[in-house]
């Protein structure tokens, strides 16, 4: 398998992984909704209500930053990231 | 502007702000000494706009790169916040925690399903479209895919999903402009458009970039100062967000003792339109799974496939800078989303709690119609009671509002000073403008660069490229000015809208562009063509009185669309012969960040 062909491979896995949690926080959880609601989340908001207000929300945000930091150790790994001044 | 100014950014916007902060206490100082709240609006909207009109100045440009891609040199922080003032609407602003008031659970979909959405744009579009080089979307389905229908139909969904968007903008920059300087709506509606066309005419999306900026601290400043401030006076807690349960919960409370009394279909008919009552729990889910995931999910893969979002990632100065900037956009807009429902509740809680100063259920009619804020809002129609039951006291089913009095009216019923009304006047103003300013200018790039440039005239000159891009960027702000001034329709919906337009027409053929080497011409043919037409198809239907299926609404169609699309692509790819070698080489470039962009400096 040619260095290209593996970096692909690393790329997709990291992006099934990336999808598979923005699956369950924005859609999974909420197949659930009414029954979550009934415990306590974070702050004493309702939990269903405090995903949606914040939680899913911020998940996202650390989520992508998370993404990035993976995508770009795949990319230096096989020597395919961008120079500095670039 | 000099060669430094990139470095210099921090220090400029923080001059800016500094000076922003400034005006805003000189305006409390005016208010004191006895500056009419009127003279204030007007000081608020025209200040602001101006500073934006001498940035789209100061960004003017002759060059094609700047031009269409703001010379790709925008740091990832600064392209964060742009993508925040261009995402963030006037209809998140002013409408956004009216319906989370109004619809509990069931609204809050669209929180998820706009910030979810970047998620997708982040893993599997932003930097393989900035790797890709292009100046406007259609510019990657046209390369990628090869020949001018392929470019032309992605001109078409763009123009359709994005002029859908602009109008809604346009007539919430008219609304702001007419209330804050007392001009009727059909002539504040082009007060508003030259404001806008201020901002890119000159600079394109480099003048667009740099308002963007400003625009995004005006507006979030105007946003967060009155919620924290309310949530202070209220004594609810110094940090809303985290610190709203007992308020939550005592909502839940009122809810309960209150009851939801549903109220006969003669008496709401003497509700004025537009103004709905409190019908909904605040913090139950009071929708199906279905009905909020399919919501969500609309609105998701709209996020991802919108224009004016993506060509915000071409500007970045590399493909890693692009995936950061992906986050710092979100981070941003997370500031303004996450604080929408703290403000619904505080909205709520002061207006329906009897125990608080400013509570108005189960006080007497008469006592609540003599209150000033009561008054100036009935007036401006976002306020109504009526004694239904003909008790003499006012009932939770007995009280309608306007979604956008949440925003607009709060500050006020809080008592905080008039000062705050004008500040978030200009906020609105701001994220009005912004989305506006993006959406004209993708439109208006997307049929210079790629119906124009790459298709009628492939020899013209950049100069007289530049010239037929700003001619259309006028004549179709003036088109979304003519049909705003017709008020068609009410502003979030066609804002969801365009999100289905978008989804059934884009989302697959760019995604599968990227992802899938087997899609060829033929297939983004099909994609795009059949994905649009099913998409519309299925509002029209729905809209005249159909049925509908899977519970697919006219605010979900996109789901039907995209559905449509994908199925379409794959079959229609499969049965033609596979893309190239020529393409197929082009993908794999594509797909590793390094090394030279596809299309090259100037194409």
């Amino acid at each position: 398998m040619s260095k290209q062909e593996q970096h692909w491979e690393k790329t997709r896995g990291l992006l099934f992984m990336t999808l598979a949690i923005w699956f369950v926080f924005s859609i999974g959880i909420f197949l659930f909704g009414a029954e979550m609601n009934t415990s306590t989340g974070p702050f004493g908001y309702p939990l269903t209500y405090w995903f949606t207000c914040q939680g899913s929300l911020g998940i996202f945000v650390i989520l992508i930053f998370w993404f990035a930091n993976r995508q770009e150790k795949i990319d230096e790994e096989f020597g395919f990231s961008e120079r500095e001044d670039d | 502007m000099k060669g430094n100014f990139i470095d210099n950014l921090p220090k400029v916007y923080g001059i800016y702000t500094g000076g922003f902060v400034g005006f805003i206490i000189l305006m409390a100082i005016g208010e004191q000494m006895g500056m009419s709240s009127k003279a204030i609006g007007i000081c608020f909207v025209a200040f602001t706009v101006f500073i934006y009109a001498i940035i789209g100045y100061l960004s003017r440009t002759a060059q094609a790169d700047a031009y269409y891609v703001a010379g790709r040199q925008v740091p990832t922080v600064f392209n964060g916040m742009a993508t925040a003032a261009d995402w963030m609407s006037g209809a998140s602003f002013v409408a956004m925690a009216g319906g989370i008031y109004f619809k509990g659970y069931g609204y809050m979909a669209l929180l998820v399903g706009w910030t979810g959405g970047y998620v997708l744009v982040a893993t599997l579009l932003a930097p393989y479209l900035r790797k890709f080089g292009c100046y406007t979307v259609p510019d990657f389905i046209g390369t990628r895919y090869g020949g001018n229908l392929t470019r032309f139909l992605a001109v078409v969904v763009l123009t359709v999903a994005s002029f859908t968007y602009v109008t809604a903008q346009i007539n919430a920059t008219g609304t702001i402009a007419s209330v804050a300087l007392d001009i009727p709506f059909q002539y504040a509606v082009y007060v508003g458009l030259v404001s806008i066309l201020l901002c890119s005419m000159l600079g394109g999306m480099r003048g667009v970039t740099w308002t963007q900026v400003a625009q995004y601290i005006v507006l979030i400043i105007a946003y967060l100062l009155p919620v924290f401030w309310i949530s202070n006076k209220m004594g609810a807690g110094f940090f809303p967000h985290f610190m709203l349960a007992d308020e939550v919960a005592r909502i839940g409370e009122l809810e309960q003792q209150f009851g939801f009394v549903k109220n006969a279909a003669a008496d709401l008919k003497s509700v004025p339109k537009g103004l709905a009552g409190i019908t909904k729990a605040h913090s139950a889910v009071n929708a199906t799974p279905w009905a909020f995931i399919s919501l969500a999910l609309a609105m998701m893969m709209g996020t991802a496939s919108l224009p004016h979002v993506m060509m915000r990632y071409f500007t970045t100065p590399s493909v890693k800078a692009a995936r950061k900037s992906v986050g710092w956009s979100l981070f941003f807009i997370f500031l303004l989303y996450s604080s929408a429902p703290m403000l619904a509740t505080l909205s709520k809680l002061s207006l329906i709690d009897p125990s608080l100063p400013t509570g108005i259920i189960g006080k007497s009619i008469a006592e609540v119609q003599s209150i000033d804020w009561y008054q100036n809002w009935n007036q401006a129609n976002l306020m109504f009671v009526s004694d239904f039951n003909g008790n003499g006291t006012l009932e939770l089913n007995e009280f309608f509002m306007g979604g956008k009095a949440v925003v607009l009216a709060t500050p006020e019923i809080a008592g905080l000073p008039y000062v705050i009304s004008g500040l978030v006047a200009a906020g609105g103003m701001a994220a009005a403008m912004s989305t506006a300013d993006g959406l004209i200018l993708a439109i208006a790039n997307a049929i210079s660069h790629d119906v124009y440039y790459k298709i009628i005239d492939p020899k013209a000159e950049t100069a007289k490229r530049l010239v037929v891009a700003r001619v259309l960027l006028v004549v179709i702000g003036f088109a979304g000015a003519t049909i705003a001034a017709m008020e068609i329709q009410g502003i979030l919906g066609s804002v969801i809208w365009a999100f289905d337009f978008a989804m059934s027409g884009l989302f697959f053929p760019l995604v599968l562009g990227v992802w899938w080497k087997r899609a060829n011409k033929e297939g983004a043919v099909a994609g795009m063509g059949l994905g649009l037409l099913s998409g519309l198809g299925y509002l029209i239907w729905v809209r005249n009185g159909g049925s509908g299926f899977l519970g697919i609404t006219q605010l979900t169609f996109g789901i039907f669309g995209s559905a449509v699309s994908l199925v379409s692509m794959v079959v229609v790819s499969l049965m033609t012969s596979a893309p190239s070698a020529a393409t197929q080489k082009m993908v794999d470039e594509v797909r590793v960040p390094s090394g030279k962009s596809i299309l090259g400096k100037q194409h």
